[in-house]
């Protein structure tokens, strides 16, 4: 056999037996019977994906999506500023880069507790507010769907900064310059000029951004506080405490189908682009 | 506006550095409250003399050695082979499972799992737990080190191989050496993912493999307790230093 082949080997028994199989056993499951103590039973059911339709969990899935787009519009508008700065600072760029980049590689569950550690009741905000008079009562700044944002912004900006980055630096400088000579204001410049040219790189920043944001599920479960339920805690929960797999599984396929919906359009359209 | 955009970007700093920095800050505070009262190492003596949390950390440093190790040599093999002959199911299916949301992989693993016990008769452990941390950082290490082959000549293999080595032979002293940065920077990349990870893990762990994401969850959970103020502080120093070597590596 050929060395190539050997090295094939065992990603071809990774993809088999560590990613497609468990997917296959998910979508097999979906179609089955809960059973008494979880698990699943026969007979084959559609049950699990006529549940779907109740607005109920419509409604799950439609806060999700609201909650990513509303995450990856914040995180393109404290992005983008950002990505300019970098790209026009006369040096020390890779510094820059590396202080957007640091934190993101540090603990993602470090990171979230950091935010309930200065958000909570007793935290370091609410603390500092109280101390200095300024309120009476802690504010409810933690467990809502504002917390759950900024730990969505915080934990997929750089995803945003760094492709915008890249678009910006590899813009001709003389194009915002003609911009200028023609009579153009700062401001005018960014949105006429360089928002549209940076559009590539604003594309791959959302879909970097949204589709880990659709499927979050720590951020929404610590920072949430088990009020605000994305579709990551319903999987979740129907695979723990609800012990519904078959719903569980259903949920996930549905939500398997949008990412691959989602990165399957953003592909096309980069294919596209190099033609 | 250029003066704008400045500020703008201390204040976008100070917002990615910030709640990380006062976090560190605070574990070195001598009281449980956070108000600052003075220097006091408690919370990290605290730390080292509470069983659950030093077991689960050797824990997950076996686990995150096992997975490295495995999935770094497996990765590369792959990158390499894919870098001579390109297969686009492979492919595709290494990008999807970067984007499948963590719970997903999480629970399709933990089926899986279950699946097979029905005719073994296994539980849930620490192997089942190195066995999700490979599935899941493969991808990891076949893109670091498929990046670093885009920048070698093809050429150069010829070469050893003009020269009379064997294809093996041209893998092991040419290409191994020339790839050796890519391949530690994706070890170190898949060792931080691998310690870190809570969403598969808690999902495939059985009863005895705790890990120290875990744990520190759990407390979370509980509410202050400053000791996680000190395990944070000391994962994000190591986790930085870690993260300093890769950039280091993949500038090679």
């Amino acid at each position: 056999m050929k060395l190539r082949s050997w090295f094939l080997l065992p990603a071809w028994l990774w993809m088999a037996l560590l990613f497609a199989a468990p997917f296959l056993i998910i979508m097999a499951y979906s179609f089955l019977t809960r059973g008494v103590y979880g698990g699943v039973e026969h007979p084959w059911t559609a049950e699990s994906y006529q549940r779907l339709v109740d607005p109920l969990y419509l409604e799950v899935f439609l806060r999700s999506f609201v909650m990513a787009v509303v995450a990856t519009v914040l995180c393109l508008l404290f992005a983008f500023p950002a990505a300019l700065f970098i790209a026009r600072a006369p040096r020390h760029k890779n510094l820059y880069l590396q202080l957007v980049i640091l934190p993101f590689w540090t603990s993602f569950l470090v990171r979230t507790y950091a935010w309930m550690f200065l958000l909570r009741d007793t935290g370091l905000i609410n603390t500092a507010l109280l101390k200095i008079g300024l309120i009476h009562a802690p504010l409810p700044l933690l467990y809502n769907d504002g917390a759950v944002l900024l730990g969505l912004v915080y934990g997929y900006l750089p995803f945003m900064v760094l492709p915008i980055y890249a678009t910006l630096e590899r813009l001709d400088p003389s194009l915002p310059e003609a911009a200028a000579d023609l009579g153009a204001r700062p401001l005018t410049t960014v949105f006429t000029v360089l928002v549209p040219l940076s559009r590539p790189g604003i594309i791959a920043g959302a879909v970097l951004v949204f589709i880990p944001c659709l499927g979050a599920y720590l951020t929404p479960d610590l920072l949430g506080g088990g009020r605000t339920v994305m579709v990551g805690n319903l999987v979740e929960n129907q695979f723990t405490n609800a012990r519904d797999w078959p719903f569980g599984s259903a949920v996930s396929i549905l939500l398997m189908a949008l990412v691959t919906l989602m990165l399957w359009l953003f592909l096309r359209r980069q294919s596209e682009q190099l033609v | 506006m250029k003066r704008w955009l400045a500020a703008y970007a201390v204040a976008f700093f100070a917002f990615l550095h910030l709640p990380l920095l006062t976090l560190a800050i605070f574990s070195f505070n001598s009281s449980r409250f956070t108000v600052w009262q003075h220097f006091s190492l408690t919370w990290y003596r605290a730390m080292f003399h509470d069983p659950q949390l030093v077991d689960a950390a050797w824990n997950s440093i076996v686990i995150a050695l096992l997975a490295t190790v495995i999935s770094t040599v497996l990765g590369t093999f792959c990158a390499y082979a894919l870098w001579k002959k390109n297969s686009r199911l492979l492919t595709g299916s290494l990008y999807l499972s970067l984007v499948t949301p963590e719970i997903v992989t999480g629970v399709s693993l933990l089926a899986l799992f279950q699946w097979t016990f029905r005719w073994m008769h296994w539980h849930l452990g620490l192997y089942t737990v190195v066995l999700a941390h490979i599935a899941f950082s493969l991808a990891y290490v076949v893109i670091v080190v498929s990046a670093r082959l885009r920048t070698v000549a093809p050429s150069l293999e010829e070469a050893a191989m003009d020269l009379g080595a064997s294809e093996w032979q041209a893998f092991f002293y040419v290409m191994l050496p020339t790839l050796a940065p890519g391949i530690i920077a994706a070890a170190l990349l898949v060792l931080t993912i691998s310690f870190d990870d809570y969403v598969i893990t808690s999902m495939v762990a059985g009863v005895n493999s705790e890990t120290l994401p875990m744990v520190i969850y759990a407390m979370a959970r509980r509410g202050a307790s400053p000791v996680i103020n000190a395990i944070s502080a000391l994962v994000t120093v190591v986790f930085g230093a870690v993260i300093l070597m890769f950039e280091r590596m993949r500038a090679i």
